[in-house]
């Protein structure tokens, strides 16, 4: 059997469409050559010549496994094994000689549709290989009803797509869940962009040019106000001069453990102003879970360090969920052990001499730690500060030429250098990384918070008072506290699209995507093994086994099935359901066991006329019941005598 | 009732020997009001078909061959100036006449076609302004040579649809011919042939027609062949809905002439081949010529509800 040219063009079509986006990530030869093998397959099509010999596709098959193992060092895993599948299925194009080679590409494509959203289970991947769907399904439709246009071909298939959706939707819902991943997922698989372990000046303000979505926030009742809402993430003590880190951890931690003082776990003296809210954090392939400081419960697995960032065990490297509850105001830590304090106080030496000087110059003569804060919050205040995307760079002594020379600086240049003029001050200070404010999404009731809120700020440990957040960005440019990024910068400034004040429909439209967005993550990304339970819960079905839920998935599914079985069916059913008909029917199938056929498109009498010439000797019968059928079906108003003299007269008919 | 028609039959077949089914066909379409198309090669025996229907059924008979230099006036008739009245007195044609033989109607221009196709659908001649009624009833016999012949003008297909039916009537078998070779010569019996009917009987006839029953399951099936036209690829274009109440008229009219009150699958299948097949194209095969291959296909590719 020889396939149709319109055929080869939508098998063709089909193979286009479901590695065309794969050409983001494959590398140049195979995009040049799959181009090519289909160029070249749609040339032949075209010009009708005949296919490249067994011997040459078995080398060009060789060859592109070659190539692939050349390019990955591997023929398996998520990269190789994609393109090898993409190059295989475009050589196959090469051998399509019958029905069966159809068939297999069908498959084929619908296999590659899968591997799609090993890269991306965004909402456009999925609208684009629902299409594909479409255009593979209209090529199957093709294969098997030849003779039908391409308009009710997409009808059928939409058709079909329509009749899975129930399906679809069942198995969604009930299909057992498994904890985490069905396969594993190579680590560069996410990508990791977000708060690091470490801040120089220019991390934060490289950061906030970002408009990728951290994390999105719902909270239960009303939200707090945005200056309150600092997410805490990273914090940092040890600073070399240039960058703060944690890279002394472990020498501090070893010295705690020589003296046998163990660091003192975090406590909550004020318990009060309570916010529950529920975070959906975007992968960052780093351990931290942020929350509100400061937070006292998490909904995942966690554990909080002694200077109250919350980590995961693991990094984060899928998009998780979780609720969280936090406090305020609280007292942090308010005895905090000695050596803690002494590495709060550690500056680098013989680094940034005038702001030690002017550290000293407010110990001697300022009367105690918060006329210390006070004065350099007021410093930045008063004396010329800016407050920038773009600073000027810094020399050796980075903290002296921001505070005496360029005075502009971003978040971090703030938070670093009233860091050091505490700590040479004699006051305890650290700075914590994380994310400030955020943006509501008012149509979804959640707000977003985005790389661009990125922030950094001081904390301070005072006597009684345990450890204190000042936010010396605040003093500068409140206006980032309390209305982003935006309203602190002029309109010049390089800020990313999405962190300007916009127009109220741009915003609007924006708003509205990203809740479209946030409610597939929340339902259809998101919907773990949790998420399952709670839904099935609220359905009705509580504490369900995975045993008891795969018999409602059968019995769902076999259901689903006849609904829609009986749906398609019952035209059928209507069309027979005229009684004189079934009897005829009846008839018909009596006459067929004499060996007698009566062709789907041969009118009664027709059919009388040829019975009667085979079996003459039924001829009257035949006659009568031919004549009872036309009356009751054809003529009007079929009455109830007719038709039981016809029921008789088929039931009397015998071969 | 069906006595005269019967008697109409009978003639007919006394003169165009072995065409019974033809000759059937022929006053199915007269009784269903609509025009007849008769295309096949000269000399078969159109040009009698047509005069001896006239005959038997009683009706003024007006032949017009078509030739290349006619104009629409020679059909449609003309306004001339009477001298002694001072004022135009109208002509008629010879369209104005109760049947028509349009004879080789495709050895004339489009325009005088189309003159003769546009009387047809409006049942009227307008000339100068002033609307001239044809008689009634008004039936046209077209008679058209195959299209491949030299100095024909193929009637388009929006012309081709104002025709209820297309047959053929092919030669005869060898023992009709035998009857007609030896015989004497048909114009001489038709001469002798006398009208069966009254008019007013062949209007009541026409009248009867529209009230033959059509249940609704045989609705279901013209609507069927009608969806399978359209939705297969194997068409150009499926059958229009004027096409789909032709298939149902003429189907009316042959229940009546077989003297049923109500239609049956049959009767659909037996006009089917006559209504369609000058309707319907093959994509695969631009030669009209196979339309009764393409309806007879049609007729098996459709189940019978």
């Amino acid at each position: 059997m020889k396939l149709e040219k319109s055929l080869v063009y939508g098998l063709l079509a089909s193979i286009l469409m479901v590695s065309a986006p794969h050409a983001e990530h494959l590398p140049p030869w195979v995009i040049a050559f799959g181009a090519a093998v289909l160029g070249w397959r749609a040339y032949l099509n075209f010009s009708g010549m005949a296919l490249p010999p067994r011997w040459l596709l078995f080398l060009l098959s060789i060859a592109s496994a070659a190539g692939i193992f050349l390019s990955y060092r591997t023929l398996f895993g998520r990269e190789a094994g994609v393109t090898l599948l993409i190059l295989l299925a475009a050589l196959k194009l090469l051998e399509l000689r019958a029905a069966r080679d159809a068939t297999v590409l069908i498959f084929l494509s619908c296999f590659i549709i899968i591997t799609n959203f090993f890269y991306s289970q965004s909402i456009p991947t999925a609208l684009m290989m629902f299409a594909s769907l479409l255009v593979i399904l209209s090529t199957w439709v093709h294969l098997h009803s030849g003779s039908l246009g391409l308009k009710p071909r997409l009808a059928i298939s939409a058709k079909l797509l329509l009749q899975a959706i129930p399906l679809t939707l069942l198995l969604f819902v009930l299909f057992p869940r498994v904890q985490g991943p069905l396969w594993g997922m190579p680590q560069d698989a996410y990508s990791s962009s977000g708060l690091s372990d470490s801040m120089a000046p220019g991390t934060l303000s490289k950061l906030s040019l970002s408009q990728a979505v951290a994390f999105r926030v719902s909270f239960e009742s009303f939200p707090p106000l945005r200056e309150q809402m600092y997410w805490r993430g990273p914090v940092l003590w040890d600073f070399d001069g240039v960058t703060w880190s944690n890279r002394d951890g472990v020498i501090w931690s070893n010295r705690n453990a020589g003296t046998a003082q163990r660091n003192k776990p975090p406590q909550f003296d004020n318990l009060d102003q309570a916010v529950e809210y529920t975070v959906t954090l975007e992968p960052h392939n780093k351990k931290w879970l942020f929350a509100l400081e400061m937070p006292t419960r998490l909904s995942v697995a966690n554990f909080m360090t002694d200077d109250f960032q919350v980590q995961s065990r693991n990094a984060v490297t899928a998009r998780i969920r979780y609720s969280a509850h936090s406090q305020l105001t609280f007292l942090a830590n308010v005895d905090e052990s000695p050596l803690q304090l002494q590495r709060a106080l550690t500056l680098p030496k013989g680094l940034n001499p005038r702001a030690l000087q002017l550290a000293a110059d407010w110990r001697a003569s300022l009367p105690g730690d918060d006329a210390i804060i006070r004065t350099a919050l007021g410093r930045f205040s008063r004396d010329g500060y800016s407050y920038t995307l773009e600073p000027p760079l810094l020399g050796a002594h980075g903290i002296d030429d921001f505070l005496f020379e360029t005075r502009q600086g971003f978040c971090e240049h703030y938070a670093s250098s009233f860091v050091f003029l505490m700590r040479a001050a004699g006051i305890p200070a650290r700075v914590v990384t994380g994310y400030q404010g955020g943006e509501p999404n008012a149509l979804g009731g959640y707000s977003i918070v985005r790389q661009s809120d990125a922030h950094a700020w001081a904390e301070v440990w005072l006597k009684d008072r345990g450890w204190i957040r000042i936010d010396p960005t605040a003093a500068i440019a409140p206006g980032r506290i309390q209305g982003g990024l935006s309203a602190a910068m002029p309109d010049s400034a390089a800020l990313p699209f999405l962190a300007r004040n916009q127009s109220p429909w741009l915003l609007n439209i924006r708003f509205n995507l990203d809740m479209l967005n946030h409610q597939w993550n929340q339902w259809i990304l998101g919907y773990d093994t949790e998420r399952q339970f709670a839904f099935l819960t609220r359905l009705g079905m509580e504490d369900i086994s995975w045993q008891k839920m795969a018999i409602n998935l059968l019995t769902g599914v076999a259901l689903t099935v006849l609904l829609i079985a009986i749906l398609l069916l019952r035209k059928l059913y209507i069309r027979k359901i005229d009684t004189a008909q079934l009897l005829y029917l009846k008839f018909c199938k009596k006459l067929s066991r004499g060996g007698l056929m009566r062709a789907a498109h041969e009118g009664p009498q027709d059919f009388a006329t040829r019975a009667n010439m085979d079996m003459p000797q039924h001829a009257e019968a035949i006659r009568r019941i031919t004549a009872l059928y036309l009356a009751m079906r054809y003529e009007n108003q079929p009455d109830e005598s007719g038709l039981r003299a016809l029921h008789r007269a088929v039931r009397a008919f015998k071969i | 009732m069906s006595n005269p028609l019967h008697k109409v039959i009978h003639e007919a077949e006394q003169v165009i020997l072995g065409k019974p089914h033809q000759i059937r066909l022929a006053l199915t379409c007269l009784l269903a009001r609509g025009h007849l198309l008769i295309e096949d090669l000269p000399g078969v025996g159109k040009t009698t078909l047509a005069h001896v229907l006239a005959r038997t059924l009683g009706l003024q008979f007006q032949r017009i061959q078509f030739t290349s230099d006619m104009l629409p006036a020679d059909i449609l008739g003309v306004s001339v100036y009477q001298r002694d009245s001072t004022d135009f007195k109208f002509h008629p044609g010879p369209i104005f006449a109760q049947m028509i033989l349009a004879d080789e109607v495709n050895r004339a221009t489009p325009k005088t076609q189309s003159a003769l196709l546009e009387a047809m659908e409006e049942q009227q001649v307008t000339i100068e302004g002033t609307t001239h009624p044809l008689p009634v009833p008004f039936f046209v016999i077209a008679t058209q040579n195959p299209s491949n012949q030299i100095g024909t003008f193929p009637l388009p297909e929006s012309q081709l649809d104002r025709f209820l039916m297309r047959i053929q009537l092919g030669y005869p078998d060898a023992q009709a011919e035998r009857g007609l070779l030896s015989g004497i010569d048909r114009r001489e019996i038709v001469a002798t042939l006398t009208p069966q009917m009254e008019t007013a009987e062949l209007l009541a006839l026409q009248q009867q027609v529209r009230q033959i029953f059509v249940s609704p399951a045989l609705l279901d099936y013209v609507q069927t062949i009608l969806r399978h036209t359209r939705e297969s690829a194997q068409y150009v274009h499926g059958l229009s809905p004027r096409a789909g109440l032709s298939l149902l008229g003429a189907a009316r009219a042959w229940a009546l002439l077989d003297g049923r009150k109500a239609v049956i699958p049959e009767d659909i299948q037996t006009v089917l081949p006559g209504v369609a097949s000058h309707r319907l194209q093959s994509v695969l095969d631009a030669q009209k010529s196979d339309g009764d291959k393409l309806a007879r296909e049609l007729i098996e590719a459709v189940p019978i509800p």
